[in-house]
């Protein structure tokens, strides 16, 4: 369980955060589907699989899809907690949205310790860059004050969302490289951790 | 497991009817009699308080901005004490049994907002505002706007605007503030107004604190129909805040702007609304089932059965609007009207399609005051078969979706995934199966199990218009054998289109639709030839009493075959 944090090596949990029509869940179907569709509000919590297959290992994605409505906050704390990242998901043609993301941080913060969670912001519908209220440096210079990863995709023309999953697949690897070698330990065995890292 | 729901000693009630009588009002009851009595859901019991609670027209009908200035010294010294029975709230949730989310959190941050004086972002902006949603919102000064035949206005005793079934809730808060008038008027002289008539028009109201429900109808629904309906829009509120929830909100808040948490949920009542226009289900407060093979069900059920766990409560398995199989934990209830609430929520949101959804749900008439947990799939992508898991706790979302592999896996090893696909690919039969000449459509409900059979509404209701017709003439047929001060119990109504009859007795009832051709002696004979036992309820299931009947009666003997398997038996004997 307390080592679920550091090796996230075969499974590894993401929780789509954001407001209401960001696009989160566009985003988890782009990612598990390849394909788009406009959808209508999620209703709770959706829970999706991806494997992942790299080099030098293969990741199931957990994927937890959360719904944006404020009557759903309260539901959305429980998969914090398991979690190996968070995409903090807001809409570029909506300021309010990013606003409500840097909102999602401060909560993610008391959550957790500052390397217990790797998260990402995630500015979507880069498709409608005419409408576009936040600034690629808006975004960019607040994650980088953050140290968040940034990224802006668009759900719709699927731009940069594998690349989202992948830039999260080899942050973790990377620091779960470094955690190992802090402790002075080989790399994880992959296989090996491969029991017991379910956190729920 | 699902057959000895009806066994259980629960369900028998002396006069063989387990649904409380036509207009009497039945004892609360914690398991969920069919049939929905008046004065039993939550809050009912506080029509008496409410008389003492009186406003100004003035207090209703002023801007939201002037109603705050003029109250805000008040408000702001009992800011620190709401806050602290705030906490006190999220204290109280989360100590209740069945894990209530609690909203306190995001009601701490409102009125934190609104102390730094910043604007809430408005609901109206992620309302309805999805893509497949399809609809704009009506302009409420149009004609179009008040063509509809049926308005449904929610709103909180404050007089803000909580729901409109067409156009926006903003621009419709003075309608909705002279509503509240109205019924406060008539409170003020400890009355309560139930409805108007005028000019073709019902207008009906419904008072469940904190909220006010008022419906506009030109339909051919009796007053007491359309205040039913309302309640299931009460109810499809609470299920998804819980009547605790409500309480504590409009308790710390009484002008508290409840379109916030609803929004992204209007879609659901909409659908509920929508279903109730053309579903005999709600007519019925019954369950429509799957016409399936009794083996096959049974495979369904048991497999059903041994996917269980500890938090699992109640295991659905539906397609489309009908049910396939119901598997429950011993001694627990599921009332038709929550497994409607149920139903709808799934039918109106194409989201479950994909993944594992994993929601938190309050199933009002099982338990007004907390939060169960569903989990909800499709088993199969192009099977039309969706799988709900009941669970009471929040956490087990991967036990529960284990039992869903397992359910699988016994699915397949039992082999009966064809058969199943088989029935899906006709989920409804003919009417002509029946044999009957003349009969058009029938609905023959069992009161004890809450479930009933009907064919495919076919010829001469095939346009929508004739459909809803049809439901029509069922609905007048039931406010008249249900009229409170004069029940009927045998009608016999001869229309200009067709003749219609209604056999209601306390543990069955049957709607039936003839063509027009059949003279009464007739259609009266063709119920009573079968020589043995006089009641259609019996000539429905013994397909083998009268030489004749036996082709007659196959088709209806398919659907009550099924409903047999589901408990149906015991009716019969």
């Amino acid at each position: 369980q307390e080592g679920s944090h550091r090796l996230p090596s075969s499974q590894c949990m993401v929780v789509l955060l954001g407001s209401t029509s960001v696009g989160k869940s566009s985003l988890a179907y782009r990612y598990v589907k390849n394909d788009f569709r406009d959808s209508l509000p999620t209703v709770g919590c959706s829970f999706f699989t991806q494997m992942l297959n790299l080099e030098v290992a293969s990741i199931k994605f957990e994927i937890w899809d959360t719904a944006g409505q404020e009557k759903y906050h309260s539901v959305c704390h429980l998969y914090y907690r398991g979690a190996h990242a968070a995409l903090l998901v807001y809409d570029i043609t909506n300021k309010e949205t990013f606003n409500r993301a840097k909102l999602w941080l401060r909560d993610l913060e008391k959550e957790f310790l500052p390397d217990e969670i790797l998260i990402a912001l995630v500015g979507n519908k880069t498709d409608l860059a005419g409408e576009r209220e936040v600034a690629t440096e808006e975004g960019e210079e607040f994650a980088r004050t953050k140290g968040l990863l940034f990224m802006e995709t668009s759900a719709k023309s699927s731009h940069q969302v594998n690349d989202t999953f992948m830039a999260i697949a080899q942050e973790l690897l990377q620091r779960e490289r470094e955690e190992a070698s802090h402790h002075g330990l080989l790399t994880a065995d992959l296989e090996e951790s491969r029991t017991g890292t379910r956190c729920c | 497991m699902a057959a000895d729901v009806h066994k259980k000693k629960g369900w028998e009630v002396p006069n063989g009817s387990l649904a409380p009588g036509d207009g009497q009002h039945a004892e609360r009851s914690e398991s969920p009699t069919p049939g929905l009595a008046q004065g039993t859901e939550p809050g009912a019991g506080q029509e008496g308080a409410m008389f003492v609670h009186t406003r100004s027209y003035e207090d209703l009908t002023s801007p939201e901005d002037g109603a705050a200035a003029a109250r805000s010294p008040e408000e702001r010294r009992g800011e620190p004490a709401e806050l602290t029975s705030m906490e006190q709230i999220s204290k109280d949730f989360s100590e209740l049994s069945t894990q209530l989310t609690g909203m306190a959190l995001d009601l701490e941050e409102e009125m934190r907002q609104s102390k730094e004086g910043k604007l809430e972002p408005s609901p109206q902006t992620t309302r309805r505002d999805s893509v497949l949603s399809g609809k704009e919102e009506e302009d409420v000064t149009m004609d179009a706007w008040r063509m509809h035949r049926k308005h449904v206005f929610v709103l909180s005793e404050a007089g803000k605007p909580v729901y409109s079934r067409y156009g926006s809730e903003e621009a419709l808060s003075s309608t909705m503030g002279v509503m509240m008038a109205l019924v406060s008027f008539l409170e003020a002289e400890k009355n309560a107004i139930r409805s108007i008539h005028a000019d073709g028009y019902k207008v009906v109201f419904v008072r469940r604190s904190p909220l006010v429900l008022v419906a506009v109808a030109r339909t051919r629904q009796s007053e007491q129909e359309i205040a039913h309906e309302l309640l299931y829009i009460y109810y499809q509120i609470l299920s998804l805040l819980t009547w605790t929830q409500l309480n504590h909100i409009f308790q710390q808040k009484q002008n508290y702007d409840l379109r916030r948490l609803l929004a992204g949920s209007e879609r659901i009542t909409d659908n509920l609304l929508d279903l109730m226009a053309h579903d005999p289900s709600f007519l019925m407060g019954a369950v429509r089932c799957l016409p399936l093979a009794a083996s096959v069900r049974d495979a369904v059920s048991t497999s059903l059965q041994q996917a269980k766990a500890k938090s699992l409560v109640f295991s659905i398995l539906l397609s489309g609007n009908q049910l396939v199989s119901l598997v429950r934990k011993k001694d627990q209830f599921l009332h038709p009207i929550d497994l409607h609430l149920l139903f709808n929520l799934i039918s109106s949101s194409s989201s479950f399609r994909e993944g594992e959804a994993w929601t938190p749900i309050c199933l009002p008439k099982f338990n007004s005051s907390g939060f169960f947990h569903a989990h909800i799939s499709y088993l199969e992508q192009e099977m039309d078969l969706c799988l709900l898991l009941v669970s009471t706790d929040r956490e087990d979302f991967f036990t529960v979706s284990d039992c869903k592999r397992r359910f699988q896996e016994r699915l397949r090893r039992r082999g009966v995934q064809h058969a199943l696909q088989e029935a899906l690919r006709t989920p409804f039969y003919s009417v002509a199966q029946v044999g009957i000449p003349d009969l058009r459509h029938f609905i023959y409900k069992s009161k004890s199990s809450g479930l009933f059979t009907s064919p495919e509404i076919e010829a001469p209701y095939v346009q929508e218009e004739e459909k809803e017709r049809l439901l029509g003439l069922y609905q007048y047929l039931h406010s008249r054998a249900h009229n409170s001060s004069r029940p009927l119990k045998n009608i016999y109504f001869t229309g200009p289109r067709e003749n219609l009859l209604a056999w209601v007795r306390a543990v069955c009832s049957i709607w039936v639709s003839l063509s027009s051709l059949v003279l009464h002696g007739r259609a009266v004979g063709e119920w009573h030839n079968t020589g043995v036992a006089p009641s259609p309820c019996a000539v429905l299931l013994g397909v083998s009493l009268h030489p004749c009947a036996r082709e007659g009666w196959a088709g209806i003997a398919v659907g009550a075959g099924e409903l047999r398997h589901r408990g149906l038996c015991h009716v019969l004997l």
